[in-house]
């Protein structure tokens, strides 16, 4: 079932393969049964705590402070406190290495349930790592690779103290944004220190009031947050549903803004590259194609594309064998693939002189830190060859093999996995709230790390387990992690999100 | 029934008849068709597709001019030497009065070398939020150490410092609540308030009075409606020293008016972590507050620390809130370790010596000392503040000629080995904007030979350009 409406076949180069399929009745029925249990569960344990018959642990007001407005609704923490706290143990992990294809966690006990965790001292060695973004595998620490970087922190300290319109902008940041522009092949770029900040920071330079911003239903928060600061009118369209964009587009051309009829200033349409619940990828000749027919402004967050799709590793532009001009503002960061810290917006030459003069971060926040500059540097060289090696190239295609390999032995083992062929990003459905404790925590025992989602971040009957393939990866641990999920589909009494017809397939075929 | 139909028979004939036609009336009225009104007149596909031809949309982005300073950046061409003590601006070493590196540690051996101990153990980058193994060894060591220098329960880092505050404040205040806020607030504390969709109040820089006023008003407003009142959160949101002015908040009268009216305050610490204070630990430590009277203290990382990111503090009750709800937390990959190592030792350093805090004063009331009654120039900002800014005396009436005035007396000073910057803002979005003014900034490196060399040259600029 593609719930993405219908994709027009004529605009794309190269087959995109997109799953969501549904959930049998039985494991939505299940899901929420789960939840209802949870939830009177959760009342019982509040009564008790406030009859006193349970210890509370919460953190208390101050007593000088206890006539003042509370400082927190009840009901707002009511999640937090009865279903969060129980499965608590299975995020905020601390590691003690470099994030690598493997790491080395923290380990962490806990005494009440969750409430407080002590460490042993012990740590758990080589623990698979199927959590970090580290699509590329350049979170490394090999003392050849990061000389440069090495260098670079002797010669120029950590901080820089300053913004970039005042005594912040040095050569480094001047480097990095040419070779930004290189890698993208466009005019210029500008880079940021933080990703977040990139979008929330930027998005309210572009548009104002009177602008209107479609955005997809599923973006990011940061994308969210830019769009609401910057005062523009924001209609949601269905995730990845072109019909749904066309729609408001066509609306909102035609008829104006809302009651004064006046019409828009500009239009401009947010998407990201990969969405990192998903794993859908946007689809962007369609996109393209819309936005060039009513005329509206595309910009487009990379933040898991960049360096991780693509032939060369260049992005969802390049993966659609398209011209990177189309797309009014290309916006990424580098977190994910070359394994540093930041973001860039890049575009045509009157975009970023805008954006040097009048973004928020280049008068008001500090600039990107030397180092960690050196080490994109440095990273993206690799990619693009300038170092010499054909590493880079050979990082992009192991990615793409990792990722085509591991989609499929988990289609092969009958779960539902969201999301595009091709897209490292890899949500495994587990549904029922009992599963996503019981699902991390088992993986733990077998050295691997995962990493479990569940409302809010998703919806609240579709909490699932995010694998985050990466180019560092061997086969032996991606066979490691396979063999693990098939333990836990065996030991458990109702198959983990299972499709049952082709799991009956499966077996009549084994 | 026999009774009934005679009483009817007996009713009279007009009687009847109106019955009867109001019923027909009704039966009508039922099945005609009803009005709609339409919200918009139905477009023809075809007048859809002419005005979807017609419409021009303005270009994404307006034409800059070319001459804005900001796009003929001043380049450091160096190769050998950080922006600390000394830089090189075009070419020509000067003596750095601009950057906020106020206890030198931008330089400092130590510190880089536990950045490279840190760097040869994690790599560069962390490759996830804090909730997803992106949570190091050295993010809870830093936040352990930051916790127990400012003496509070706990600490939470961020790894941008913009980030701090703006995502600090809207995790507690959102839409209903009110936040009665300075009127020289900085930039991220205006885009944290505008992200929280609260109820935002300004109060006249620095006056007491003027802030009980309106908590006085709030009242009379809560009498009316008490309901809404007991479920209305307030806070005050004070810098400790200002970005914009130089100032330090009144805060011993704050924490009065804190409990007087019941509202909490938050306290914007970015400048002053590290500078005031006989140990460093900032404004509360200045007026030998109990920390614990202030609900939430958030600072950043990059000015006294020479790091990158941010930190709030406070009690645990309090922080543990934003690891679930602090936008720039949750949804950010986290602070790259290097620069968390970094950051303890420069902590380290700052708690084995504690008589630089008394050096940076020392120094901050020569320049001020030494920059007062030069013609045409004023300084703001207070006696021990090491980030003072110089405004024009008397203004030309034109933003734009007030900021090519001060700009000449930058490249005065340039040019003799001072590097100054002018203070830049977004004119088009603060709140209240500041005057043009140039950055003066006090850092503990600068020897006191420097200092006069500074103040001397600024009066001989002062002198030969605004006369």
């Amino acid at each position: 079932v593609c719930k993405n409406g219908i994709s027009n076949g004529g605009l794309y180069k190269r087959p995109f393969n997109e799953h969501f399929e549904q959930a049998p009745m039985y494991v939505a029925v299940l899901t929420y049964l789960g939840f209802g249990v949870g939830t009177i569960f959760g009342y019982v344990r509040d009564f008790l705590r406030a009859c006193g018959l349970e210890r509370c642990n919460l953190a208390a007001e101050r007593e000088e402070q206890k006539d003042f407005v509370p400082l927190y609704q009840d009901f707002e923490n009511f999640y937090t406190r009865n279903l969060y706290m129980r499965i608590r143990d299975n995020w905020n992990r601390p590691i003690c290495s470099v994030p690598g294809p493997q790491f080395d966690l923290m380990e962490r006990v806990t005494d009440d349930f969750n409430w407080t965790f002590r460490f042993t001292g012990r740590t758990i060695k080589d623990v698979i790592n199927m959590g970090s973004y580290n699509y590329l595998g350049f979170a490394e620490t090999e003392a050849n690779a990061l000389k440069t970087v090495a260098d670079v922190l002797q010669n120029y300290g950590t901080g820089v103290c300053s913004t970039r319109q005042e005594m912040g902008n040095l050569d480094k940041h001047v480097e990095l944004e040419n070779l930004v522009a290189q890698f993208l092949d466009v005019e210029a770029a500008m880079v940021f220190g933080m990703g977040f900040a990139t979008n929330s920071m930027n998005i309210p330079s572009l548009v104002g009031k009177g602008c209107l911003i479609l955005s997809d239903e599923l973006n990011h928060t940061s994308l969210v947050l830019g769009a609401r600061l910057s005062g523009a009118t924001i209609r949601i369209f269905k995730h990845n549903n072109m019909q749904s964009l066309e729609k408001l587009l066509r609306d909102a051309v035609a008829y104006g803004q809302p009651r004064s009829r006046r019409a828009w200033k500009k239009i401009l349409i947010l998407v990201e590259g990969i969405y990192s619940m998903e794993g859908s990828i946007v689809r962007l000749p369609e996109i393209v194609a819309l936005k060039k027919r009513y005329k509206a402004y595309l910009y487009l967050d990379e933040a898991h594309s960049i360096g991780a799709v693509g032939p060369t590793g260049r992005g969802v532009v390049e993966y659609f064998g398209m011209n990177p001009e189309d797309v009014d503002v290309l916006m990424g960061t580098f977190t994910k693939s070359f394994g540093a810290a930041g973001g860039y917006i890049a575009g045509k030459k009157e975009l970023v002189d805008f954006l040097r003069t009048h973004s928020h971060s280049a008068i008001y926040a500090t600039s990107m830190c030397p180092p960690v500059a050196e080490q994109i540097i440095r990273a993206m060289k690799c990619v693009m060859g300038l170092d010499g090696t054909t590493q880079g190239l050979q990082r992009v295609h192991q990615l793409g093999e990792n990722t085509r390999y591991f989609r499929r032995r988990l289609h092969e083992l009958g779960f539902i996995v969201y999301g595009n062929d091709d897209s490292p990003v890899v949500p495994l459905l587990l549904y029922m709230p009992g599963k996503i404790g019981a699902f991390a925590r088992h993986m733990l025992t077998k050295n691997i790390g995962v990493v479990v989602v569940g409302f809010p971040a998703t919806p609240i009957a579709e909490s699932r387990a995010r694998f985050c393939v990466s180019a560092a990866h061997t086969r032996e641990m991606l066979d490691t992690v396979r063999t693990a999920d098939v333990l836990v589909k065996l030991t458990s009494d109702t198959s983990v999100g299972l499709d049952v017809s082709a799991w009956i397939q499966t077996q009549m075929e084994d | 029934t026999d009774v009934h139909f005679v009483y009817w028979m007996l009713a009279p004939a007009y009687h009847l008849i109106l019955e009867g036609i109001l019923i027909l009336w009704i039966i009508r009225l039922l099945f005609s068709k009803t009005y709609k009104l339409q919200e918009r007149s139905d477009l023809t596909p075809k007048e859809k597709e002419e005005l979807i031809e017609e419409w021009q949309p303005e270009p994404l982005v307006p034409p800059v001019s070319k001459d804005h300073p900001a796009l003929n950046y001043t380049l450091f061409l160096y190769f050998c030497s950080p922006p600390s003590h000394k830089i090189i601006v075009n070419g020509k070493e000067c003596i750095n009065f601009a950057s906020f590196n106020f206890l030198g540690l931008l330089d400092n051996e130590r510190v880089k070398n536990a950045a490279q101990a840190s760097l040869r153990k994690y790599g560069v980058g962390t490759c996830g939020p804090r909730g997803f193994y992106g949570t190091f060894d050295v993010h809870l060591e830093l936040e352990d150490r930051l916790a127990k220098f400012m003496r509070t329960e706990e600490s939470i880092i961020y790894s941008y410092g913009f980030a701090t505050i703006a995502s600090a404040i809207p995790a507690y205040s959102k839409r209903g609540d009110i936040v009665f806020v300075d009127e020289a607030a900085c930039f991220a504390i205006q885009k944290g308030l505008q992200a929280s969709r609260s109820n935002i109040k300004l109060f006249k820089h620095n006056d007491v009075a003027d802030l009980e006023q309106l908590l006085k008003e709030q009242e009379i407003e809560d009498q009316k409606n008490p309901r809404k009142a007991r479920v209305t959160r307030r806070f005050i949101l004070v810098e400790g020293l200002y970005m914009n002015t130089g100032d330090i908040c009144p805060l011993p009268e704050l924490i009065k008016l804190k409990y007087k009216y019941k509202v909490r305050i938050f306290l914007e610490e970015s400048l002053s972590f590290g500078v005031l204070g006989e140990y460093g630990r900032g404004v509360t430590e200045h007026f030998g507050v109990n920390v614990d009277d202030i609900d939430l203290i958030s600072a950043n990382m990059e000015n006294s620390l020479a790091s990158i990111g941010g930190f709030c503090c406070g009690r645990s009750f309090v922080i543990d809130h934003q690891r679930l709800s602090g936008q720039g937390y949750c949804f950010s990959a986290s602070l790259p370790p290097l620069l968390a190592a970094a950051a303890i030792e420069a902590l380290n350093i700052m708690e084995e010596n504690p008589d630089i805090f008394q050096i940076l004063r020392e120094k901050c009331k020569r320049i001020h000392k030494a920059l007062q009654r030069i013609p045409g120039l004023i300084v703001v900002g207070d006696l021990f503040s090491p980030a003072l800014h110089l405004q024009l005396e008397e203004t030309s009436g034109s933003r734009e000629n007030d900021m090519k005035l001060l700009k000449r007396i930058v490249d005065y000073c340039m040019n003799r080995s001072i590097a100054l910057t002018q203070a830049r803002y977004l004119e088009k979005e603060e709140k209240c904007l500041p005057p043009p003014s140039i950055r003066v900034v006090v850092t503990v490196e600068q020897t006191e030979e420097e200092l006069d060399k500074a103040a001397s040259i600024i009066r001989e600029a002062a002198q030969s350009i605004l006369n």
